[in-house]
């Protein structure tokens, strides 16, 4: 029954940030248990859609269903692992302490962790492989232990659903081998695993699935499909321009749908 | 001891003793929630919010016609968080930046504030006299009614920082995370704000506007020198704003005619100054220590080298060496290469032979040591050049520094990668001892 | 006869124009809480200066606020760099410092020093008429509008013979740094000339409303221009206009001058704020583009 439904629907989807349009007219399914990679050059509006999947942006128009729900219906199911640089990592917190982070989803608000909650928080360090930090301050990682924790974290929420902002920024070549290993695992385990990715490099072999992006869909679908030179030229070559002209024409009309917003 | 009994009289007036309890919830509760306000990188919104709740203040007296404290406090809750809003409504809708905002809201509520204080005063109210207490904080003039507002405040702060401290860590730590898993970040942020409105409030009548921002940053910035935990940040904090309060009322107090909060205030700055200073591992003057240690370990454990690679050279293992000698073999200052070496025939690591020639003779304690850096050095040579693949010109300077900061399980763990070699990349010997992890720190 | 009306917004209209012009900078450069903290670090520095020539003396007392103004800047580099604190966070705790300082020093040695807390929070332009400069015996007219004409022609010939530097070093300091532009001289220079513009207004009208001509114009003004030279214009005839609107408006209401004029200020962001032709809130809405969702991450709650 339910895995008929797909784990994320976006439907004309159209986000703007101060008058400019990031994401334009998306439209898409995820498909349930795939490893699935968003590449698009910078400014592509990567982060600005699983943000808005999440509902950190409200969207100019467009509709987005989790298991066919609204996202905030099921946000338990839905884990998300923010980009390393939208924290303080000076802030006074151990490495422990925010992996349990990850369990205030399935707590009641003013309720306190328990004993099934700490071992989870536990596992979810062996699993990234850095129990020995447990106690350490955050400030004492280096990048690629900092997006290990951050990863830590989202496993502790036990989500059937991931969504990643580039958690391979900025890694070693040692803990970019990890990580890869860890989304295998997940993906193994039946989750849907959708990951933005700068490394055009490292698609092929590692992602089952590939989304094109660059203010609009370019193209989504299996890796051998889609990931093809022809589409990575109109996700990252000049012809979008004709695009970016239309949507500039469409703002400077003011033509931006308005939805239920405000 | 004059001091001392003036201090006990002081004690012991009634009046006094609510001053002091006064000023000490303040500094309590300002302390904890300053730690939300710095970690929040919003350290001068309370200042902006100190200011802009003047104009509330004046209202309220206009409409009840006195200084009821509660409707005092209800007009600046009010006018707090206007400010706040109006803030949050500059940066989202102008391309202002936050400062300016902040700067803005300051100084036109304030002067709004002012306009209607004047207003005020030429209407000749006679109730109106003491309101500029707001203004510059009068601690003395603290009425038991006032202390008893402070105590309940102080009491609601504390018990719902500890009843929603997980939720607040959260949203000051990750807010999106936080709105990620659902959480109504938007109610907790206000919930902050509510309460840092209140506490300013409350510290206004006691050290005024300019000086309630300081009442917030200096003790929370004091106790993040001391801890890596964010609860302890806070009890610290506490500790070090109920402090400076009560030692502010005191000093104050001492003199005729002090006022109270700047006392408070360099109070604050002064125990600040000691954490900044002294606080373990954030310490300033423990970090110096720490490096000038780590410096003269490193120069001692040169020169034990040089007349290790002296013996090497010449293969003369029981020939002394002189001063001259060393430093012609390595050049280093005279005066740091003597004061190691005494350090060194301190240590046992060298002895000093008398007569002519005299010189140093490395102990066999001194010998272990220094094989120990030398065997590291070429290990670590030749791991860089065999397997991170560095042109085996370029391994030397690094080598040089690394070779004191191995520890003896890394050590274990090169010898075993390599497979115990016999040579470094410059086919020099590599010396393994008897003994591998003889002789590590002095 | 020149009446006092015509000194008082003489006063009030050279202290907006000087603070508008240095002020713009510190708005571009995202500094403006400097020029909060530079006015109430100055403190000291006049106290000092008092205590020491035991007078009035314009000198000494510019010596003393430039001083202090350029430690509160070196300070607050220094707590932010040595000891790891958010640069606002260093800011409020040297700032705030430096009043407290400078407040004990007033009350610690009151007999000497002829300065109260009301005069530093709001000044007393209204008393400026009176307070002459008698030179050779003759009548100068007031001594504070001498002193804010001239700092006015320093920020002017600052600005006019740095425009090109201060125009990059607003943009980005890193790349005016890559130019071979000497950042670090650019830096203090302004934070010098916001320091005397500071000690200049200070005594018409008080250390935080200070503030409010030094950011609230150029704000109104970064509003309703994207070009640096039309913005320093406006800022500066925003200010002139706030200082002139709100010595009426005091008299209106029988209420302090310095207040007033602070108050118009933000009168005059709040028009540019709803009708700016570009930025507008109401613009924007009566184009319909208000739908536009905006950032969440910059909210101030």
């Amino acid at each position: 029954m339910s895995n008929k439904i797909p784990p994320i629907e976006v439907h004309d989807l159209t986000v703007a940030y101060r008058k400019k349009p990031v994401l334009w007219d998306i439209d898409f399914d995820v498909p349930e248990g795939k490893l699935i990679a968003v590449v698009g050059p910078n400014g592509a509006g990567k982060s600005t859609l699983i943000k808005t999947i999440m509902g950190l942006i409200d969207p100019v128009s467009g509709k987005i269903l989790v298991y066919g729900k609204p996202v905030d219906r099921e946000r338990p199911r839905i884990a998300y692992v923010p980009q390393r640089e939208s924290v303080d990592w000076d802030f006074p917190i151990s490495v422990y302490e925010l992996v349990l982070m990850g369990r205030y989803s399935h707590l009641k608000l003013f309720h306190r962790p328990g004993s099934n909650d700490r071992r989870i928080a536990t596992e979810a360090l062996e699993k990234v492989g850095m129990s020995a930090y447990a106690n350490r301050q955050i400030s004492q990682l280096s990048g690629g232990q900092q997006q290990r924790v951050f990863l830590a974290r989202a496993l502790a929420q036990q989500a059937d659903i991931y969504l990643m902002d580039e958690p391979l920024a900025g890694v070693d070549a040692a803990t970019e081998a990890t990580i890869f290993e860890l989304l295998r695992v997940l993906r193994d385990e039946g989750k849907t695993v959708l990951v933005v990715h700068h490394d055009l490099q490292t698609v092929s072999g590692n992602f089952d699935w590939v989304m094109l992006l660059n203010l609009r869909l370019v193209s989504f679908g299996p890796v051998e499909e889609v990931f093809t030179a022809e589409n990575l030229q109109k996700a990252y070559g000049g012809r979008l321009n004709i695009l970016t002209q239309v949507v500039e024409l469409a703002r400077e009309k003011s033509f931006v749908r308005e939805s239920g917003h405000e | 001891m004059n001091e001392l009994l003036n201090i006990l009289q002081y004690m012991d007036d009634p009046n006094a003793r609510y001053v002091l309890t006064g000023t000490f919830l303040l500094g309590l509760s300002a302390g904890v929630l300053g730690c939300f306000a710095i970690l929040r990188r919003r350290a001068l919104v309370g200042d902006a919010v100190a200011h802009a709740v003047l104009p509330g203040v004046c209202l309220a007296f206009i409409i009840v016609g006195d200084k009821d404290p509660f409707a005092l406090l209800i007009g600046s809750m009010v006018f707090g968080w206007i400010s706040m809003i109006v803030m949050d409504a500059i940066v989202r809708n102008t391309r202002l930046s936050t400062d300016a905002a902040i700067g803005m809201v300051l100084s036109v509520f304030f002067g709004l504030g002012v306009v209607l204080l004047t207003y005020i005063q030429s209407t000749g109210n006679v109730n109106q006299s003491g309101l500029d207490a707001f203004l510059f904080g009068n601690a003395a003039s603290l009425m038991p009614g006032d202390v008893q507002v402070f105590g309940t405040l102080s009491v609601i702060i504390l018990i719902t920082v500890a009843v929603s401290y997980k939720e607040m860590k959260m949203v000051s730590f990750d807010p999106d995370f936080a709105k990620s898993i659902g959480y109504p970040v938007k109610r907790i942020e206000f919930l902050i704000a509510t309460l840092m409105v209140m506490t300013i409030t409350v510290g206004l009548q006691a050290v005024g506007v300019v000086l309630m921002a300081s009442m917030l940053i200096i003790p929370a910035a004091a106790g993040r020198y001391w801890t890596e935990s964010l609860g302890i940040m806070m009890i610290i904090a506490a500790g070090v704003g109920a402090l400076s309060g009560v030692g502010g009322t005191v000093i104050s107090g001492l003199a005729p005619a002090m006022p109270t909060g700047p006392w408070i205030v360099v109070t604050a700055l002064f125990l600040f100054l000691i954490s900044f200073m002294f606080a373990p591992k954030r310490g300033e003057v423990i970090r110096k220590v720490r490096n000038m240690r780590n410096r003269v370990r490193i120069q001692d454990e040169n020169v034990l080298k040089t007349i290790y690679l002296l013996q090497e050279q010449d293969g003369l293992d029981g020939k002394v060496r002189s001063l001259r000698d060393i430093l012609k073999r390595r050049r280093m200052n005279i005066r740091k290469t003597r004061s190691s070496l005494g350090r060194l025939i301190t240590g046992g690591f060298i002895d000093l032979v008398p007569g002519k020639p005299g010189g140093y003779l490395l102990t066999e304690k001194g010998r272990a040591r220094a094989m120990r850096l030398v065997r590291v050095h070429r290990l670590w040579e030749l791991y860089l050049t065999s397997q991170v693949q560095i042109a085996g010109d370029h391994v030397h300077d690094d080598a040089e520094s690394m070779e004191h900061l191995i520890t003896p399980e890394i050590e274990e763990q090169l010898t075993s990668l390599l497979g115990r070699p016999d040579t470094d990349p410059h086919r020099r010997k590599i010396p393994y001892g008897e003994t591998t992890t003889e002789g590590g720190l002095l | 006869m020149i009446t006092s009306t015509f000194w008082i917004l003489l006063t009030g209209s050279l202290a907006a124009a000087s603070c508008a012009l240095v002020g713009s900078f510190l708005v571009l450069r995202k500094q403006s809480m400097m020029g909060d903290a530079i006015s109430h670090a100055v403190l000291p520095g006049i106290a000092i200066a008092f205590l020491l020539t035991s007078s009035r003396n314009t000198f000494p007392m510019l010596l003393g606020a430039g001083a202090f103004g350029l430690i509160t800047v070196y300070f607050t580099e220094f707590l932010h760099k040595r000891g790891r604190l958010l640069h606002d966070t260093s800011m409020g705790i040297v700032f705030t410092s430096l009043f407290a300082f400078g407040v004990i020093l007033i009350s610690l040695y009151a007999a000497q020093v002829d300065l109260d807390q009301e005069c530093v929070l709001y000044g007393e332009i209204a008393y400026i008429p009176w307070d002459l400069w008698i030179w050779n015996g003759l009548n100068m007219g007031p001594r504070p509008v001498w002193i804010l004409g001239l700092v006015l022609v320093l920020n002017l010939a600052f600005v006019g013979f740095f425009y090109k530097e201060l125009k990059v070093y607003a943009f980005s300091p890193e790349y005016a740094a890559s130019l071979g532009i000497p950042v670090g001289l650019v830096h203090y220079g302004l934070m010098g000339s916001v320091s005397f513009s500071t000690i200049a207004s200070f005594e018409s009208v008080g250390a935080i409303l200070v503030v409010a001509l030094l950011i609230v114009p150029p704000a109104t003004a970064y509003l309703l221009t994207e070009k640096l030279k039309p913005m320093l214009i406006l800022a500066m005839a925003t200010g002139v206009l706030s200082a002139v609107s709100g010595y009426y408006l005091a008299l209106f209401l029988n209420a302090s001058i310095a207040g007033s004029i602070a108050v118009m200020t933000g009168v005059f962001f709040l028009g540019a704020y709803l009708f700016s032709p570009s930025d507008g809130v109401l613009t924007r809405r009566y184009r319909k583009t208000d739908a536009l969702p905006e950032p969440d991450e910059f909210a101030v709650l």
